[in-house]
């Protein structure tokens, strides 16, 4: 048992796996949520499984430029929290409780 | 070892990820989204991004989930959502077979490309992060050298967001200009 745990050692392909299937909860997540505050932590998520593909590609290639992109990735996530949660309380103050639904037509 | 590490940190992120989907309560969502960044953040010590690792923590579960809390607390929107009525019936099944489509394919490419992965590691002849302080030290030189330009653009970016979320956020005072 324990020789086949040591044997066992996960690969990159592992973790891109995981990555697959993480970006693919938050896709069904956007496509399902209708409170647009969980829509934007499903975004998180997938972001989040992007970033994950990129650091054990870093790691298997040898290159730190993987690492770099995912530096990248969190500094525009973090400003895309900002802005869409700005959106979200600017929209919200005019109609408490609204879900997507409510706010497809673009109308103000 | 490795394994270990890897299983428990793949059933935080898949717990985690799940969670946010399926739980209807908007702050049990934000919690579970912060187990699946502390899963995302413990993969990254195990694939030597040490750096990455700390501002994941810090960054996405110390600010950007406390600033979903507090947008979450601040619209009063915390109390449990009704998410088993759903006004397009087929929705749910289409996400779902998406969803299941994504994972799928993504899974099929990275399993017939696991070959071609391998041979272009092996083509690399520096073999980085084999120090450990030389991930910080290999990161900033990439990000301060060769991809600086990009970095400046990030800073023109922060303060477009920042300007942006004053103007979207603030109240028009009824006696300005504008309204007369």
């Amino acid at each position: 048992m324990s020789a086949l745990i040591a044997a066992a050692t996960p690969t990159t392909t592992w973790y891109m796996v995981l990555a697959a299937v993480l970006f693919g909860i938050g896709t069904v997540g956007v496509l399902v949520r209708r409170n647009p505050l969980v829509m934007f932590m499903c975004i998180e998520l997938m972001l989040n499984a992007v970033n994950l593909s990129f650091v054990a590609l870093a790691k298997r290639l040898g290159d730190i430029g993987g690492q770099t992109t995912v530096f990248f990735v969190m500094v525009v996530a973090a400003a895309e929290v900002v802005v869409g949660l700005g959106i979200i309380v600017s929209i919200m103050r005019k109609r408490p409780g609204a879900n997507v639904d409510d706010i497809s037509a673009l109308k103000g | 070892m490795e394994l270990v590490v890897f299983v428990f940190a793949a059933a935080m992120i898949l717990v985690g990820g799940l969670g946010v989907v399926l739980r209807s309560h908007p702050v049990h969502a934000a919690l579970s989204l912060i187990l699946t960044l502390f899963g995302v953040a413990v993969i990254f010590v195990s694939q030597e991004a040490h750096f990455l690792a700390a501002v994941q923590v810090i960054v996405y579960a110390g600010a950007i989930v406390v600033l979903f809390l507090f947008v979450i607390m601040l619209l009063g929107v915390d109390r449990t959502e009704d998410i088993k009525t759903e006004p397009f019936k087929i929705q749910r099944p289409l996400a779902v077979i998406v969803g299941l489509g994504v994972i799928g394919l993504v899974t099929a490419a990275v399993i017939t490309s696991r070959d071609v992965v391998a041979t272009r590691g092996a083509g690399i002849a520096e073999p980085a992060m084999t120090d450990p302080d030389s991930n910080i030290r290999q990161l900033s030189r990439s990000v301060f050298g060769d991809y600086v330009v990009a970095f400046e653009v990030t800073s023109v970016l922060l303060v477009v967001a920042v300007v942006g979320t004053v103007l979207l956020t603030r109240k028009v005072k009824p006696t300005s200009k504008e309204s007369q």
